[in-house]
């Protein structure tokens, strides 16, 4: 083949050496498009649901930053006035009817918290990435109609958007929404008179996320089904690109630590509703003892966090098979170490689950015990360290192009080292003990977790925006959004390991009656404006999405970043069932980039000769 | 390198599969956590119903006459086939009543859900069993529609679909036999 031959003939190639799997006469085909609600509301086009799955998300994201950005003027500005804001919040602003001041209520300033903490982690960075990406690409990269049930996947968007409303609903309360902090930690979660949004406001809370828990296990059980049962001929697990292995491991942790999570949530609506006492005892509630002696709430925080810490790693895998993907196809080069990147995946998953007292280093643990986590803790270190490695393998001497997906793509990497560097920190329980609850932590999960994650979806966002629209986003507009928030991300979040280290707790309301941290007021105030500013720019990203779906520029060929993965190969405006004829038939794994001279050899084409001689060679 | 697509398992049954690993976790969790608070001390000590001893044998029944249906469902023969379904039917509503009868039993003698953890744990673990047992039940129904609607014929369609319905009765037969187990050795 010469050098030359940059783009492949589909239709032949598909017509010629494609399985027939007699798709069109099953008729199972495009008898959903038949009106507007069957296609775009109640659809069962796994492409449809990703959107679906990503727009919800969207308009979470915007919910959940706008509460920080909220809770950032209170931290930032305490003695501004916020009057203006009050048309919107109402009586969560108290005016001085003498000055004319209003300030943020304590009540609510916990609830935005709470609420930002439990919509980004859970609505934003789980639905939104997970539900997003492995719906798009799980059939379309293996070469498979849809899911295996499209009807389950159906179903998993609509229990999300049932918790999506219910959240919201518990928004507007009398009470205030759920204000104890995204873990839900009992006492506060579990006594209905412990604060004002204890109340309602955690009945509605536990009501979304059990109805949440059920949108993921039935994605999930889908994802699993389908890698294991719907890839197309030749798409042995070896040649599955690093999204779909990603994926993949990510809905086997989902499946196996949100039940766990659901039963910390049964105990939890006994002690409220019940008069149990799992994770009560000896409680005095305005002088008055509870009746309630005998239970554990560090009980709670085990079961919590034997979900939470797999949770983080549901998020924040997606977004490394992302970036991978994207960084090997803007290299023009074979991602490095593939099979490391298989086995740090699966070995990440596998210690996610042997980790989670991290998390309870200062609530009691036995100390010997926490000894065993430690270690386990900073041996997680390894694979993760395996994947930076290999990401900036794969970039070294590549082709390598620099438009707003790789720029997120590189982001990622950076974030991933700066965030992940000080998780070793805070993995060493003794260091742990000065850092816990701290802006220490704050400034390590939103790096490594809140804005790698970000960056992985942003650059998925605008990989396979083409895929999505058949429209390409706009690049300037794109790259505007990047620098910013690059470096906005690094002057809000690097700010705070200082103001960590120095013992600033986190989830304070005020600091003005503490002395020691008079110092910092500055610095407040530049973290709540660089926040201000990177808000601005997520504006500008939603404006360019929203823009580019019906003017942005027309994709013209089918395969326009000329990769190699099977999505590439679907007609321009892919209908239900993906492939117009037979599907195609794998014949290589994914990363034939820059191979013997050749720029890029797609998964469906054939080996050529001296290919067949070398593998038969090995 | 394999070319072939021929389906490794029915994907439906596979997608049953992963959900009962999701359950187990689910009930490994409550378990667990019934270790962790027990090991604590201040817990209850009571005598188990011996009704629950009843109930097992009764679920355990109810799995082999499913089983029976569905042997007879795949040789064609009908009599054993709705016979079989109508029999595990009843046996699992009989599990139920004999699991409230036992927690009845257990209220009289005054454990109730609230005096100690021990209690609250025996009621929350086998109550949520018993509401995977209802799920069970109400699969069960499905089947008997289908048994008793649908004229008697073999199809590997309906096969799939019946052994989906089996799998997931052993299942939680075999749970229930672990949860019982489990609370025993745990006294
Ligand atoms: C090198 C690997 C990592 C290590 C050793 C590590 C270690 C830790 C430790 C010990 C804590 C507890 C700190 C405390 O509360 O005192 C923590 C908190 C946290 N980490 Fe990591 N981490 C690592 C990577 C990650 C990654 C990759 C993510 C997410 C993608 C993540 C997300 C979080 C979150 C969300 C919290 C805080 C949760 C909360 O208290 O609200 N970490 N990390
Ligand atoms: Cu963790």
């Amino acid at each position: 083949m010469a050098n030359d031959v940059l783009t492949y003939d589909d239709e032949v190639i598909l017509e010629e050496q494609g399985f027939d799997d007699h798709f069109h006469e099953h008729e199972h085909g495009d008898h959903f498009k038949s009106n507007f609600v069957n296609h775009y509301v109640f659809s069962m086009d796994h492409k449809i649901i990703a959107r679906q799955f990503l727009i919800t998300g969207m308009v979470w994201a915007l919910i959940g930053a706008g509460m920080s950005i909220i809770f950032r003027l209170q931290l930032g500005f305490p003695e501004e006035s916020l009057t203006w804001i009050k048309p919107l919040l109402g009586k969560w602003i108290a005016v001085d009817a003498t000055t004319g001041i209003g300030t943020l209520m304590p009540e609510f300033y916990y609830a935005l918290v709470t609420m930002h903490g439990t919509i980004i982690v859970f609505f934003v960075l789980t639905a939104g990435l997970s539900g997003t990406f492995s719906n798009l690409l799980i059939p379309l990269q293996l070469g498979a109609r849809d899911m295996a049930s499209p009807f389950l996947n159906m179903l998993s968007y609509w229990f999300f958007f049932l918790a999506s409303v219910i959240m919201f609903y518990s928004l507007f309360l009398s009470t205030g929404p759920f204000s104890g902090g995204w873990t839900a930690y009992p006492p506060l979660s579990a006594l209905p008179q412990a604060s004002t949004g204890s109340g309602t406001g955690m009945t509605l809370w536990l009501m979304s996320l059990t109805f949440f828990v059920v949108s993921v296990l039935l994605g999930g059980i889908n994802y699993i089904t389908t890698v294991l049962n719907l890839r197309t001929k030749g798409m042995s697990l070896w040649r599955m690109p690093l999204t779909i292995w990603a994926f993949f491991v990510t809905a086997i942790l989902g499946l196996l630590s949100f039940p766990v999570l659901v039963s910390g949530f049964f105990m939890l609506i006994c002690d409220r509703m019940l008069g149990t006492s799992f994770f009560l005892s000896e409680i005095f509630i305005e002088g008055a003892a509870l009746p309630n002696v005998g239970g554990s709430p560090i009980l709670y925080q085990h079961l919590f966090w034997f979900l939470g810490h797999p949770e983080v790693y549901i998020i924040i895998l997606p977004a490394m098979g992302i970036v991978s993907e994207v960084l090997s196809v803007h290299a023009r080069k074979p991602i490095f170490g593939y099979k490391a990147m298989v086995f740090s995946i699966l070995a990440i998953g596998f210690l996610s689950f042997i980790v989670w007292a991290h998390h309870m280093f200062m609530s009691g643990v036995n100390p010997f015990i926490s000894n065993f986590f430690v270690v386990f803790t900073l041996i997680i270190a390894v694979p993760s360290a395996v994947k930076v490695f290999n990401w900036i393998t794969t970039l070294y001497k590549g082709n390598i192009r620099l438009n707003t997906p790789m720029l997120f793509a590189i982001g990622f990497v950076s974030m991933f080292i700066s965030g992940g560097l000080t998780g070793i920190f805070l993995g060493n329980s003794a260091i742990d003990i000065q850092m816990h609850d701290t802006y220490f932590v704050v400034a390590h999960f939103h790096i490594v977790m809140g804005v790698a994650a970000f960056f992985g979806m942003f650059a998925g966002i605008y990989h396979w925006f083409p895929k999505m629209y058949a429209r390409f986003m706009n690049e300037t507009l794109g790259k505007i959004h990047f620098w910013i928030t690059m470096i906005g991300a690094y002057a809000v979040f690097w700010p705070m390991h200082y103001l960590g280290i120095a013992g600033v707790p986190r989830r304070y309301y005020s600091f003005n009656t503490f002395n020691s941290f008079d110092d910092f007021t500055a610095l407040n105030q530049f973290i709540t404006i660089a926040a201000i500013v990177v808000f601005a720019a997520q504006v500008l990203f939603v404006i360019n999405f929203f823009y580019s779906i019906w003017k942005g520029k027309k994709m013209t060929t089918k395969n326009p970043w000329k990769a190699t993965t099977l999505e590439w190969t679907t007609p321009i405006h892919t209908g239900h069932g993906n492939w117009e004829g037979n599907l195609p038939v794998v014949h290589r794994w994914a990363y034939d980039y820059g191979k013997d001279g050749i720029d890029y050899v797609p998964q469906h084409i054939p080996l050529t000769e001296e290919e067949k001689a070398q593998e038969g060679s090995h | 390198m394999e070319i072939s697509i021929k389906n490794r398992i029915n994907p439906q049954l596979f997608g049953l599969w992963t959900a009962l690993a999701s359950i187990t976790m689910m009930f490994g969790a409550l378990t667990s956590a019934y270790i962790v608070r027990q090991a604590a001390g201040n817990w209850l000590e009571f005598r188990m119903p011996d009704l629950f001893i009843v109930s097992t044998v009764v679920i355990l029944l109810s799995s082999v006459t499913l089983q029976v249906a569905y042997n007879g469902y795949k040789n064609q023969k009908e009599g054993l086939y709705k016979g079989g379904l109508v029999l595990s039917f009843i046996l699992g509503l009989a599990f139920l009543i004999l699991q409230y009868n036992a927690w009845m039993m257990l209220f009289n003698m005054g454990v109730d859900m609230k005096i100690n953890p021990s209690g609250s744990f025996l009621y929350v673990i086998t109550g949520v069993h018993a509401g995977h047992i209802l799920g069970g039940i109400t699969a069960l129904i499905v089947a008997l529609l289908h048994a008793f609607t649908l004229p008697f014929e073999y199809s590997d369609k309906r096969k799939n679909r019946f052994q989906l319905v089996l799998h997931y009765w052993h299942f939680v037969d075999l749970l229930w036999v672990y949860l019982f187990v489990f609370l025993l050795m745990t006294r």
